[in-house]
């Protein structure tokens, strides 16, 4: 028997959920980190509307703060973002039959935790008639974790002290993030590899050494694995 | 430019990396040499972003036990490789800083 689209969509929230403990701390330190590079709150909390993208989101604020020209910031932004077109190729045969405003909201709803999400549940369950309503569950309870741990984040930011080394957050969330991800010989290799050349050419104008640190890392990284397949 | 006209900008680039290959219905596939480098990219681009954080101030290279960041962000990479929580990285992390600018005054 399959599940009624009720029951789809409150799967996919439960499933969610789980998630939103590391989700939260993070729509938080966004909200604070966004404050303290000058974005008003309003533009804070629209960007979580308009990007819904964490890592690209505090991405953001560093570059904007640091005065990056519009250009390298979307250019950026672009880059980190890339990750979710395989997510996009990885879903699109489960969404062909749907009518077109469903793929478009599925996709707006497209970040790592729904696709981790619906990764699970398509491995541990067979696919029923309704479960473009679990994707939606699940995209719907992330959207609003963070949305409101945004919030959060700028009522707080609000009351912290200037002198505290905020800006400090960024790098350790990113640590936190890239850190497992290294799990063998090639991943280490794009992350030494960026990392160096990032302080080589930090000199560079316009921020522009990120974007040739990340792709020298990337490089570096693609020639090893390539070699060992 | 306007912060708002970049957000939007970068609000569409995210958008249509998403729908992508949804509103392509199957019909587009990846090159290989894209599949393969894809898994790299949030690795590179965000360890470009956080080593010069750690390792240069005003702009010099900084390479020394005395230098409070990179001892704290060095400290936050073990951390997250034992707990893998974004949390207590942060907590870890800024304990360190704080201990450390102390210490050094």
């Amino acid at each position: 028997m399959s599940l009624s689209a009720l029951q789809e969509f409150l799967a996919g929230a439960r499933a969610l959920v789980p998630l939103l403990v590391g989700v939260a701390p993070f729509g938080m330190i966004y909200g604070v980190l966004a404050l303290a590079n000058g974005l008003t709150p309003a533009a804070v909390l629209a960007m979580s509307t308009i990007l819904f993208a964490g890592s690209a989101q505090l991405l953001f604020c560093q570059l904007v703060g640091a005065g990056a020209p519009a250009a390298v910031v979307v250019a950026e932004v672009g880059l980190l973002n890339l990750r979710h077109a395989l997510y996009s190729a990885a879903l699109a045969p489960r969404l062909t039959h749907l009518p077109r405003r469903w793929k478009l909201l599925l996709a707006y709803l497209l970040t790592d935790e729904v696709f981790a999400a619906i990764s699970q549940q398509e491995a541990k369950s067979e696919s029923g008639p309704h479960r473009h309503w679990f994707y939606l569950g699940a995209g719907l309870a992330l959207w609003g974790g963070w949305q409101l741990s945004t919030a959060a984040g700028v009522l707080l930011g609000a009351r912290l002290p200037t002198s505290w080394p905020l800006d400090f957050a960024l790098p350790l969330t990113f640590i936190a993030i890239v850190v497992p991800l290294i799990r063998d010989g090639a991943m280490l290799l794009a992350a030494l590899v960026a990392g160096t050349v990032a302080v080589l050419v930090a000199g560079l104008p316009f921020k522009l050494g990120l974007l040739v640190a990340a792709l020298a890392g990337m490089a570096a990284g693609w020639l090893v694995a390539g070699r060992a397949r | 430019m306007n912060v708002w006209l970049i957000m939007v900008a970068c609000g569409l680039v995210t958008f249509a990396l998403r729908l992508s290959f949804i509103a392509a219905e199957g019909r587009v596939t990846f090159p290989r040499w894209f599949r393969l480098i894809l898994p790299f990219v949030p690795v590179a681009t965000l360890t470009a972003l956080v080593a010069p954080e750690l390792l240069l101030s005003q702009g010099a290279l900084w390479l020394s036990w005395r230098n409070p960041r990179l001892v704290a962000g060095v400290i936050a990479v073990l951390i997250a490789a034992i707990t893998r929580s974004v949390l207590w990285t942060l907590v870890g992390g800024f304990a360190v800083l704080a201990l450390w600018s102390l210490m050094l005054g």
